[in-house]
């Protein structure tokens, strides 16, 4: 669920460049009037390079988004309030390292090996979704990523699941399947803490003034200085800009939180009755690319854990390996 | 603010934390996974697992696929295993639906019917 609107992209667009010289014309052709025909294109079908090398760095962030999403939140599950809520959390964090597989399994189809998508990761090569790299500090701070961070992603998944590459598509399905949950029980405990006593109103609403500049983030620059051409989305892999994504999230959810007697952060937030969309402070992108690149409050601890989980599962995995080989005791 | 996480507060991994690469192969090999919704339906093909053998392949996808929706049964089969045409032969399947002979809908037996009706009607 936690896949965000902004890939991280490698500076490495020249040689792409190059590569995207040596597409047939005519399969160019054939490729792209297929999308546009609304067909989908499976893992052995002919595919420009460029198409390929966006789809495994927009599949491989967002499977990493799904696996870290899990630690702000897997940290929380031993303080849930209440055994409902427990069992809740722990079966999205189930959830989401599920939809991480899933999404690694559709990377996978496109020519890169699940090894090396962990190998950037544990790297720092690859990038995840940059909310992550926030704490979560309080039980409100993880309502809030449950209902707002959820709808987002939501709202980001859903796009891309209309897109042109098949594997992903029904990964998203199903992905999008399992979190209908997941956004409902985000709303029901944020409307808990925000229907409670003082204190709990008062945790919540510090929460989100935490969290809002990050979740305005999310979609990320807006499209005035974002990168991503209109190739991407003439492709289909790209299915919505980051400012229409960001406009219907606000649009659905900002009203959800008002009617909750919850505040936003910033004065300039209203909609436009003119022009049909919201006005908003833009978010400081600057500090956005700064996190990215590695300064944010958490970027070290998740790649830390991350790293850990991964050396000491290793002599499971080995152990599982030379399963054939091992010597067996008689029963009797 | 210290961390929530304990493997950060009390085994201080970021002490010594190293970059430990994944070596080729070690996440095993990829099993496609084909589940049954209930008992007389088909198995339909949902993803893939990773596994060192089948048997394990079977165990990680039911955590996988089996552990929200319907599911009576599940099949593995190894994804090496698996043959299938190639995008570019695509073409020997386009007559499909041209074949009026193979189709229900290419017989036209009521225009015949009703010239018999009409013949009778005019004795």
């Amino acid at each position: 669920m936690y896949g965000g609107g902004y890939i991280f992209d490698e500076p490495d667009k020249k040689l792409s460049a190059q590569e995207q010289l040596h597409d047939d014309p005519e399969k160019l052709t054939r490729f792209e009037e297929k999308i546009q025909a609304g067909e989908k294109i499976e893992p052995g079908d002919w595919m420009p390079s460029e198409y390929r090398r966006q789809l495994i760095r927009l599949i491989e962030q967002h499977a990493h988004s799904e696996v870290i999403g899990a630690l702000p939140e897997g940290t929380w599950i031993t303080r849930a309030p209440g055994f409902k809520r427990k069992m809740a959390l722990i079966a999205k964090v189930q959830d989401e390292i599920g939809h991480g597989q899933l999404l690694y399994n559709a990377a996978e189809t496109l020519g890169k090996s699940r090894e090396s998508m962990i190998n950037d990761l544990l790297t720092g090569k690859s990038k995840y979704s940059n909310v992550f790299n926030y704490p979560a500090e309080t039980w409100a701070d993880v309502t809030v990523i449950g209902f707002l961070i959820d709808a987002a992603a939501i709202i980001n998944q859903l796009a891309n699941a209309r897109g042109s590459y098949g594997p992903y598509c029904r990964a998203l399905e199903r992905i999008c399947y399992e979190e209908s949950f997941h956004l409902k029980q985000g709303q029901e405990a944020f409307a808990s803490l925000a229907a409670g006593t003082h204190s709990q109103q008062a945790m919540l609403q510090d929460a989100l003034n935490r969290w809002w500049p990050p979740i305005m983030q999310f979609f990320g620059p807006p499209d005035k200085i974002s990168a991503h051409s209109g190739k991407l989305m003439q492709w289909k892999v790209k299915m919505a800009s980051n400012d229409d994504m960001r406009n219907q999230f606000l649009d659905t959810y900002v009203p959800k939180v008002w009617e909750l007697a919850m505040t936003l952060p910033d004065p300039l937030l209203k909609k436009n009755e003119s022009s049909g969309r919201w006005d908003y402070t833009e978010p400081d992108w600057d500090q956005f690319f700064r996190v990215i690149q590695g300064e944010g409050p958490c970027n070290k601890e998740r790649l830390d854990v991350r790293r850990w989980v991964e050396s000491h599962g290793r002599w499971v995995r080995l152990a599982l390996m030379k399963a054939g080989q091992r010597k067996s005791m008689p029963m009797a | 603010m210290p961390s929530f996480d304990p493997r950060i507060e009390r085994l201080h991994i970021s002490d010594n934390s190293k970059e430990e690469l994944l070596s080729h192969g070690e996440n095993w090999n990829i099993y496609e996974v084909f589940h049954q919704e209930k008992r007389g339906a088909r198995h339909e093909h949902v993803g893939g697992v990773h596994a060192p053998n089948p048997e394990m392949a079977l165990v990680f996808a039911k955590e996988q696929f089996g552990r929200r929706k319907r599911c009576v049964n599940i099949w593995v089969v190894n994804s090496a295993d698996i043959l299938a045409f190639s995008e570019q032969d695509e073409d020997m399947f386009a007559a499909n639906l041209g074949k009026t002979y193979r189709d229900a809908s290419g017989f036209r037996v009521m225009d015949k019917i009703n010239r018999i009706r009409s013949q009778k009607k005019e004795e």
